[in-house]
């Protein structure tokens, strides 16, 4: 296949682990998001509408909200530009935009004990286990460059950046993760 | 001599032996030792050389408040200058450098300064180089830099790593003396996230020193056991070797963190920089002795008394065999104490004050010490170090009454809360006239967002000076700090203490009282800056009376340590001068870092492969294997050209330039900004941003705009491609699409927020090539697919949809270089396999790929404008002949106003023609185009400039656009443009339009 990812699965190994995930499907969606045939279009093509600041998942679809006006939906890189399509059909009449955006990001993965304190030392966000829990979608920096960070239930942390910087954020990661520099400040 | 005591020294552990190097000389010292401590225990008390007179000067202090045994530590990536050696641990391996010394420690030329320092006053600068002026430049200041300053800046690259780490915190405690421990313990036994920090490597501050008991039991079992529990609650964290170095505005608060100073060996990051977000900030940052102002006191073997206490104590070490104490208050006591027990001799205490009765005291005289109670020193004796002090009556000018031999005076003239933490953000200090000193006003704290105060300070640093005041105003911390976020804490007693009853100290600025002028310029207030009392005295005199201005002038409090020993006594001598009280003369503004902290941590991660995100275009690595020249376009990395082996970047732009106007080129364009904007008012909102007419534009089509900013100055350009009714592609600059899409939504968002319009920015989504030149269409159509790109089909500024080869493509035809052209947008993840595709069915037709520079001279060929070479954020689009771009139907477009100033409106703007030059030469980049005369500065007058300057291998000769004042009316006059070897070149006024000006050959 002549299609790639960024970094085309480029792994940091260690105790802490950082992969690029490879190439995944995303579909940006601003509107109107109280309304019914939002939710309904959010509910055929996922797992419907998130709470603010919170992200669902569904078997290989996830829904993120982004922001008031716009979510996020992932879903298998080659059923984008059908996501975008079947939202169009839903939603006709109504002032939105769907975009097939999978190619403009890259994926990335933060798993093992120093996950959290890894994205800590770059991410000004509390990410102690009381406050930053799974199904929370926190859109933040990563040093220098914006980020998208979520839990999933299994402890690992995903990392939405742009392509353009894919390799900056994959080498601030590995860097951050390097079991050198365990802070031990999250237990 | 100072040397190591037989026994003793509760932080070192003698059964270890660690070896380093002092000025290339092998010593060696224990586990726990900081340089200082075993330099002492070596012998060495000499440990740097004064700032302006160079004078011999010893360790004064034992912590962060050293000024002057700073010294350059390690070598090569690793060293570090003016690192205080008491704030140093000692490994194997350790090199340490004294500084400010030529040719040595020992022997320093500099020192003459000091034999004559009536030249050197206050001010000294300032007075004597105003003239001749020149002098100053080139004579004073490369001598004054020789002899002034201190360490040297590292030549090489730095060895470590650093790194940031942002914690949320409910409670950061700064300081882990018996009042930070206290107040984290409470905290934490509440529930509270807790962070504890402490600068230094050990627990419990002063208070194990002191002989404090807690509960009936030696203060350190009460730190142990408190460390136990704090160590055992989930919700607290406690760190050493941090230092609280900042607190800044809503709780944010900066935490240095030293991980391997102390042994380098361990990798990982060097430092720590720590980015605390806290609810509320307890400072429990303890409180700093103040020196005496008496004559020779910095002579080495003065030392604060606590300082020498803590040498006895910590680290086992005798300051010599006799210790003289020179006090004004009890706690020096202590000094004599720990020596006489530790079998030293204290010939005398000198009291200042005229009766000392406390319990100290009593011990003391108890002892068997001689105490002489309304007794200053007249004079320290000795020159490198001390041999012996002058006694003398406090209330009188210094005369004689006797003299003691002694190797070291231990000096005491009170204690001053460290309040820099406090005063960082806002919080007030009030004078505490009984304790002389400047401590926190707990009602005019700092505030946070809520106005209400978030940093609280507990135990010494609140002013408290005994143990049991210390732990009480600390427990009081932890309840506000508790009641503040809502939480409640348990009533627990704080733990009963064995405090002996102290007498009130008495101010003592100045030893003698009446002391003359001669001893006067002998006591120093800053040792790291040589700043003496009589210094502050001639700038009263000469009428400095904020406190600010007599800093600045005298320079007192301005080096490394920043005042920490100075302030106080620099302040009380500038009110004695003044006939003013101190709290009326005001302190200094305590600003971060309370002690410097490493350029590495502040850095944090951001060096080398990391130090800024590079962009990369899907085509990346091919450019890289190609080995081509790179230029940074915004944060992406474009290919300048393509060089072959041998080819200078002259040759391979032209060879470029000639193979894509004659056959083929192929340019990665993914940089270019790609904005979606969607919705029932989207044409409406793009007519008001760009300067032509948008919402006319038919589905299929594409129309070049100009976007200005609300003053009217060109901002942005590029093709906007409408993709169906509702529905716009906006392409801008490579640079500008992130400033772009922020433009578009601040407009959206704050202004226009009832119009219906969604933008996205989908810059990155595509990699946009473009296939150039003659043969362009021959190689889509050799690549196959679905789709018809017949002029007929898709003529100049359409675009379409379909399939080329395999690949998803989305067809522009549009032109930046004159040539048939197609931009193609590939989804990003077939970027690379598209290129490469391209490339191999394009060696029919020799296909060159073409770098930034082939492109700009194209465009230069074409006569197109560049945003950010024809424009600077001073250009207009009337001012590049671009009227044409500028609707007169529109009611209204950003900059419309703008533009009908009269300033915008007039005649004499400079404006864009092109430019050759009569000998065929290129003109030099941004050259003036020289005018009659000169100007009020002599500078040739000037009516005109270069914006844009190429060699045109098309033409054979060098073209140039420029904006020429009344240029278009001037078309074949000649002009003359300053060269940078200081002559001129004559070049004729033209059409910028250079080449092809009928576009026969785009639009084929």
């Amino acid at each position: 296949m002549f299609e790639v990812s960024a970094l085309n699965g480029a792994v940091a190994d260690g105790p802490t682990r950082v992969e690029e995930a490879g190439l995944q499907g995303m579909v940006t969606l601003k509107g109107d998001l109280g309304s019914a045939k939002m939710k309904a279009a959010l509910k055929a093509v996922g797992p419907g509408l998130p709470d603010r600041r919170q992200i669902v998942e569904k078997g290989d679809r996830a829904v993120a909200w982004m922001a008031r006006d716009e979510v996020l939906i992932l879903c298998p890189h080659a059923e984008a530009n059908a996501v975008v399509t079947e939202l169009e059909a839903a939603l006709a009449g109504e002032h939105f935009l769907a975009v097939n955006v999978s190619d403009a990001r890259a994926m990335l993965r933060v798993t093992g004990p120093g996950a959290r304190e890894a994205l800590a030392k770059l991410a000004p966000v509390d990410l102690h286990p009381e406050s930053f829990r799974a199904g929370e979608m926190r859109r933040t920096r990563l040093a220098q460059v914006p980020a998208a960070i979520w839990l999933s239930e299994t402890d690992e942390i995903s990392v939405i950046a742009f392509r353009s910087v894919a390799k900056y954020v994959f080498d601030i990661l590995a860097l951050s993760a390097d079991d050198s520099g365990r802070v031990g400040y999250f237990g | 001599m100072s040397t190591r005591l037989a026994s003793g020294g509760r932080l070192i552990d003698r059964h270890t032996t660690r070896t380093f190097t002092f000025n290339g000389k092998r010593l060696s010292g224990h586990d726990g030792d900081t340089l200082a401590s075993a330099l002492l225990a070596n012998g060495q008390t000499l440990m740097g050389r004064s700032f302006k007179y160079h004078r011999p000067r010893g360790v004064v202090a034992s912590g962060a408040e050293e000024p002057n045994a700073l010294m350059g530590i390690g070598e090569g990536g690793r060293f570090e200058p003016n690192q205080r050696a008491t704030t140093t641990e000692i490994f194997d391996g350790l090199t340490a450098k004294t500084q400010n010394h030529w040719p040595s420690l020992d022997f320093d030329v500099g020192a003459v300064n000091a034999m004559v320092p009536r030249l050197l006053p206050a001010g000294f600068y300032y007075k004597t180089f105003m003239f001749p002026r020149p002098f100053w430049k080139h004579v004073f200041e490369p001598v004054i830099r020789k002899s002034a300053g201190l360490g040297a800046a590292p030549k090489d690259r730095d060895a470590d790593r650093y790194e940031h780490f942002y914690a949320h915190v409910d409670l950061l405690v700064a300081g882990g003396g018996i009042a930070g421990l206290q107040a984290a313990l409470r905290a934490g036994q509440a529930g509270l996230r807790v962070l504890l920090v402490e600068q230094t490597a050990h627990w419990g501050g002063r208070a194990p020193v002191d002989g404090v008991e807690i509960g009936g039991k030696p203060a350190e079992e009460w730190i142990n056991d408190t460390l136990q529990a704090l160590e055992g609650m989930e919700n607290v964290c406690i760190r050493t070797r941090s230092m609280a170095s900042g607190v800044y505005d809503h709780g944010y608060a900066l935490v240095y963190e030293r991980l391997t100073d102390h042994a380098p060996e361990m990798g990982g990051p060097r430092h720590r920089l720590w980015r605390v977000r806290a609810g509320q900030i307890i400072t429990a940052t303890g409180a700093i002795e103040r020196p005496l102002s008496f004559a020779g006191n910095d002579i080495p073997g003065v030392m604060l008394a606590s300082a020498l206490r803590d040498y006895v104590v910590n680290w086992g070490i005798s300051p010599g065999d006799r210790t003289v104490i020179v006090t004004n208050n009890d706690d020096a006591y202590r000094t004599a104490l720990v020596l006489h027990e530790a079998g030293l001799a204290v010939p005398a205490i000198v009291d200042a004050r005229p009766s000392a009765t406390g319990d100290l005291p009593q011990a003391a005289r108890e002892a068997g010490i001689r105490v002489l109670t309304g007794t200053g020193i007249a004079e320290v004796k000795g020159r490198k170090s001390v041999t012996g002090v002058v006694l003398c009556a406090q209330a009188g000018e210094g005369a004689a009454t006797d003299e003691i031999a002694c190797e070291a005076v231990a000096m005491s003239g009170g204690w001053s809360p460290v309040v820099h933490l406090w005063s960082h953000c806002g919080g007030k200090l009030i004078w505490d006239a009984e304790r002389s000193h400047f401590r926190p006003d707990a009602a005019r704290a700092p505030t946070g967002h809520d106005g209400k105060p978030f940093v609280i300070t507990a135990g010494a640093a609140s002013g408290a000076e005994t143990a049991g005041d210390v732990l009480a105003d600390a427990k009081t911390a932890a309840g506000a700090a508790a009641d503040a976020l809502g939480r409640s804490l348990p009533d627990l007693d704080a733990a009963g203490t064995n405090d002996p009853h102290e007498e009130p100290m008495a101010p003592v600025w100045i030893m003698p009282q009446g002391a003359g002028p001669a001893k006067r310029m002998k006591m120093w207030l800053d040792y790291q800056n040589d700043v003496k009392v009589s210094d502050v005295r001639l700038a009263a005199q000469e009428g400095y009376e904020s406190v600010e201005h007599t800093k600045r002038y005298t320079t007192l409090g301005m080096a490394t340590d920043q005042g920490k020993l100075s302030n106080i006594n620099g302040l009380a001598t500038l009110a004695g001068a003044l006939n003013a009280e101190i709290p009326a003369v005001g302190t200094t503004t305590f600003r971060p870092p309370y002690t410097p902290i490493s350029m590495g941590a502040i850095a944090g991660e951001a060096r080398d492969a990391t130090f800024q995100p590079l962009r990369r275009t899907p085509i990346h690595d091919y450019h890289e294997d190609q080995g081509a020249y790179m230029e940074p376009v915004g944060h992406w990395r474009r290919p300048y050209t393509y060089p072959k082996t041998g080819e200078s970047h002259a040759e391979s732009v032209h060879r470029e330039v000639l193979a894509t106007r004659n056959s083929l080129g192929l340019l990665d364009a993914s940089t270019l900004g790609k904005i979606l904007v969607k919705g029932p008012d989207a044409g409406k909102f793009l007519d008001m941003l760009y300067t032509n007419m948008m919402s006319t534009l038919k589905p299929g089509k594409c129309r070049y705009g100009l976007m200005c900013n609300e003053n009217g100055f060109l901002m942005d350009d590029g093709v906007v491609a409408r993709l169906d009714e509702d529905t716009f592609l906006v392409h801008t600059t490579s640079g500008g699409a992130e400033h772009t899409h922020a433009h578009m939504e601040d407009w959206l968002q704050c202004e226009w927020w009832d119009w219906k319009v969604h933008t996205v920015n989908i810059t990155e989504q595509f990699a946009q090539i473009a296939v150039v030149g003659p043969n362009a269409r021959k190689l889509l159509e050799k690549m196959g697919g679905d789709m018809d790109l017949s002029a007929e089909a898709l003529p100049f500024m359409g675009w379409a949809e379909g399939r080329i080869g395999g690949f998803d493509a989305r067809v522009f035809r549009i032109s930046f270089s004159g040539e048939l052209s197609y931009e193609i947008a590939i989804p990003a993840s077939q970027g690379r396999a598209f290129w490469d595709a391209a490339l191999e069915a394009g060696g029919t037709w020799d296909i060159t790929p073409y770098g930034t520079e082939a492109l700009h001279i194209m465009r230069a060929e074409k006569g197109f404008i560049m945003i950010g070479d024809e424009t600077d954020g001073t250009v207009i689009p009337q001012d590049l002949g671009l009227n044409w771009a500028i609707s007169k139907k529109k009611e209204d477009y950003m900059g419309k106003r703008a533009q009908a100033r009269s300033h915008m409106t007039d005649p004499t703007r400079w404006k864009l023609v092109g430019l050759e030059t009569t000998d065929g030469s290129t003109l030099p980049d941004g050259a003036y185009c020289i005018a009659a005369g000169t100007n009020a500065n002599n500078q040739r007058n000037v009516q005109g400039r270069v914006t844009s300057t190429y060699h045109s291998p098309t033409l054979g000769r060098g073209i140039a656009m420029g904006l020429v004042l009344n240029g278009p009316d001037r078309m074949g006059d000649i002009v003359e443009f300053n060269k940078v070897d200081g002559g001129t070149v004559a070049a004729k006024i033209v059409d910028p339009v250079f080449f092809d000006k009928d576009g026969e050959k785009q639009n084929v």
